[in-house]
């Protein structure tokens, strides 16, 4: 079996994200970039299964600006075999649409013959949580999201899926897209000799014109801002104060 | 922001604070107090081939330069650990690769590389000659197919989590030799078979760091003649080169405690309120904090334009030490800023800054005095007359 994992280049879950002066966005230039974390869990659960002997070959493949490459060499780090990379655009600023990326990946599981696509549930940049379902209904495919255990068996995969008050478990039919919640695995961290394999494993370089797609934005953003300041609280010296000052502030 | 800045060696930095996540301030404390060897720590920066970064490849390492390992040690002390634990196998293995023979590098480097052999001691300093090392007394002479060692050691680091030293014994009486630092040579023993029959003797010293560190007793120690590394009699010349590589990640040690003690107090001042304002507010406060990020800073640049030279093979003794002095200089700097800002609280252990300010203090003295580097460079840089 072969597993596909898209991989999404965002900005460091460390950095303080910075909204741009006029309010298109967040500011991501020089600013520190890194593989989406559930993405990282993804990808964790196909080296998982490729080292269970269930899968042959792990793709990780990243849909975005050339840089992503980097972010390609840390899934070959990990233990990814082969990288795709699918130059859609120059802009470092633009986000591209889960659609295009969704109609990208489709393209890119046939043309490679997947059984499995493992993807992150969503990307901690635009939180859409979409590009798998999008990828799923594309493809014709079943789908399980939000898994927090992946077990392939026969021609089944046994998902269980985080829900509203509880787990679900599922059996979808191969071929399909799972996409990795929080509690799915903990993703290893690289080790020296393996980034420097990563250096020498194939990346193949791809526009997104190569498979007939059009990643003008259909969305609009009107306009994003930082959240507002924490204000500061006070402190009451009784439970009747504190019941008394809720009341007065109408929340209760 | 400063911590927010990328450069190409990123995926290193990465992958080594992904293993340092794993090891938190409380680990690294705990260990301090109880002075004990952080060995799961180094065993895990072992396992993920850390160590072995400047191994080359044909030996199961990595075949990293210089520039590589020191961004390495500079993320673990960045990370609130202390490379001491470990820096040695960098620092001596590079004698080895550059002046081993091809049969000395098919025996040890595979088994370095897999951590089944740690190297990562190395037996200079003598008690009574101190900094002047070409007065050593510890002396090897040759009996048969062995060197027969004898003499005394002291601050020898981390001898009992090695089981191969290295040796620094002289072996042409100074008197019969051209120059002082000739006659000297440099030899692998066995540490832990010259233990157990009592040709070493290891003494440890306690001491003001958690550092290993030891007196060396050789008591006619026997060493096969194949384990003098190089050319006999050229073994101080042998060792310098690899001590360029040692200051050059000794500087970039500094800059990750530097970096450390930065992130924490400005992290420190931002929140502590006293006299109605955040202190970070105070010019007083904010201003030493500052020039000791600036002079952090300019070591960093220093240390990658010695490592650079360094990996080019090209001379770098000048910068290799200025690198060192200042980046130690700058440590030293930002370790006082953090202190005194953390007010009572930076002399409380469970804020780790105590702890870090001991550990960066040792750079000054170890394993080159501020001093000798200043001589070196009034003597091979400005062409002033020899001072000591
Ligand atoms: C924790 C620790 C670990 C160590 N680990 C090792 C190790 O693994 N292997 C090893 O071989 N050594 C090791 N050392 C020894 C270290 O390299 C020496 O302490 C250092 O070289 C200084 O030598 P000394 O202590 O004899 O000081 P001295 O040479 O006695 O010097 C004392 C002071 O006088 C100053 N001084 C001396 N001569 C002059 C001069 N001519 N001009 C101006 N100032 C001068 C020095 O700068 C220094 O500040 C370690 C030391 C420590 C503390
Ligand atoms: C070992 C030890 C024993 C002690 N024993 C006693 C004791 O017996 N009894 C007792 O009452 N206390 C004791 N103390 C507390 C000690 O007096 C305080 O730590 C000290 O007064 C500093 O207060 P702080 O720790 O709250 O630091 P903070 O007030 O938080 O100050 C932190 C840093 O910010 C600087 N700073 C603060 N405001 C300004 C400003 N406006 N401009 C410029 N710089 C500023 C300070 O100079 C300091 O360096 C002890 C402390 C220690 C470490």
């Amino acid at each position: 079996m072969r597993i596909l994992v898209p991989v999404k280049r965002v900005i460091d879950y460390n950095v303080k994200a910075r909204v741009k002066a006029d309010g298109s966005g967040v500011d991501l230039a020089n600013v520190k970039m890194s593989m989406n974390p559930f993405d990282e869990i993804a990808v964790e659960e196909a080296i998982r299964l490729k080292e269970k002997g269930v899968a042959e070959e792990v793709i990780a493949v990243s849909i975005g600006v050339k840089q992503a490459a980097e972010t390609l060499r840390t899934a070959l780090a990990m233990g990814a075999d082969r990288a795709i990379l699918v130059t859609a655009t120059d802009d470092v600023q633009q986000d591209i649409e889960p659609l295009a990326v969704a109609k990208i990946l489709a393209a890119v599981a046939k043309a490679e013959g997947t059984e499995l696509v493992i993807a992150g549930k969503q990307a901690i940049d635009n939180d859409m949580n979409a590009t798998g379902q999008m990828l799923a209904a594309l493809l014709g495919w079943a789908q399980a999201t939000f898994a927090s255990k992946l077990e392939i068996d026969g021609g089944k995969a046994k998902v269980t899926r985080e829900v509203d008050g509880g787990l679900q478990t599922i059996a979808v039919a191969l071929p399909a897209v799972v996409t990795a919640d929080l509690r799915l695995n903990e993703p290893r961290y690289a080790s020296l000799p393996n980034i420097m394999k990563a250096k020498k494993k194939p990346l193949e370089e791809k526009t997104a014109a190569d498979y007939g797609v059009d990643v003008a934005p259909r969305l609009e953003v009107v306009s994003v801002r930082e959240p507002e300041g924490r204000k500061a609280g006070i402190k009451v010296g009784s439970v009747d104060e504190l019941v008394g000052k809720l009341k007065e502030a109408g929340v209760i | 922001m400063f911590d927010q800045r990328t450069d190409e060696y990123q995926d290193i930095r990465d992958a080594v604070r992904a293993l340092c996540a794993e090891f938190p301030d409380e680990y690294h404390r705990k260990i301090d107090e109880a002075r004990a060897y952080p060995a799961e720590f180094v065993d895990a920066l072992t396992r993920a081939g850390w160590m072995a970064a400047l191994i080359p490849e044909a030996y199961g390492g990595s075949g990293l330069g210089l520039t590589e390992a020191s961004v390495i040690m500079e993320e673990i002390n960045r990370s609130g650990g202390n490379s001491g634990a470990c820096h040695g196998q960098m620092y001596v293995i590079n004698t080895l690769i550059k002046h081993g023979s091809e049969a000395q590098k098919q025996h040890y480097l595979p088994r370095i590389a897999t951590g089944e052999w740690r190297l990562q001691s190395m037996a200079v300093t003598e008690p009574t000659t101190g900094s002047d090392t070409t007065k050593i007394k510890t002396v090897a002479v040759k009996k048969g197919d062995r060197w027969v060692i004898n003499g005394q050691k002291v601050w020898i680091s981390r001898v009992l989590h090695s089981d191969l030293i290295i040796v620094l014994a002289r072996t042409t009486p100074v008197e019969q030799c051209r120059k002082p630092s000739e006659g000297m040579s440099i030899f692998i023993v066995d540490a832990k078979a010259a233990q157990a029959n009592g040709q070493l003797v290891v003494k440890p010293i306690p001491n003001m760091v958690n550092h290993e560190t030891n007196e060396l007793f050789f008591d006619n120690l026997e060493v096969p003649e194949e384990n003098l590394i190089g050319t006999e009699g050229q073994g101080f010349k042998h060792l310098l080169s690899g001590l360029n590589a040692e200051r050059v990640l000794i500087a970039a040690e500094c800059i990750g405690d530097g970096y450390w003690f930065t992130d924490r107090v400005v992290k420190y001042v931002n929140e502590r309120v006293v006299f109605g304002r955040p202190i970070g507010q105070n010019q007083g406060v904010q201003f030493p904090i500052a020039e000791a990020f600036i002079e952090v800073e300019a070591a960093n640049l220093m240390r990658f334009k010695a490592a650079a030279l360094y990996d080019a093979d090209q001379p770098c003794g000048a910068e290799a030490n200025m690198a060192k002095y200042l980046a130690a200089k700058s440590s030293w700097e930002a370790a006082n800023a953090c202190i005194q800002f953390h007010g009572g609280f930076g002399f409380a252990n469970e804020y780790d800054v105590e702890r870090k300010f001991r550990e960066t203090r040792l750079y000054q003295v170890a394993p080159i005095s501020t001093n000798m580097i200043l001589g070196y460079v009034g003597q091979h840089v400005l062409g002033m007359p020899k001072s000591y």
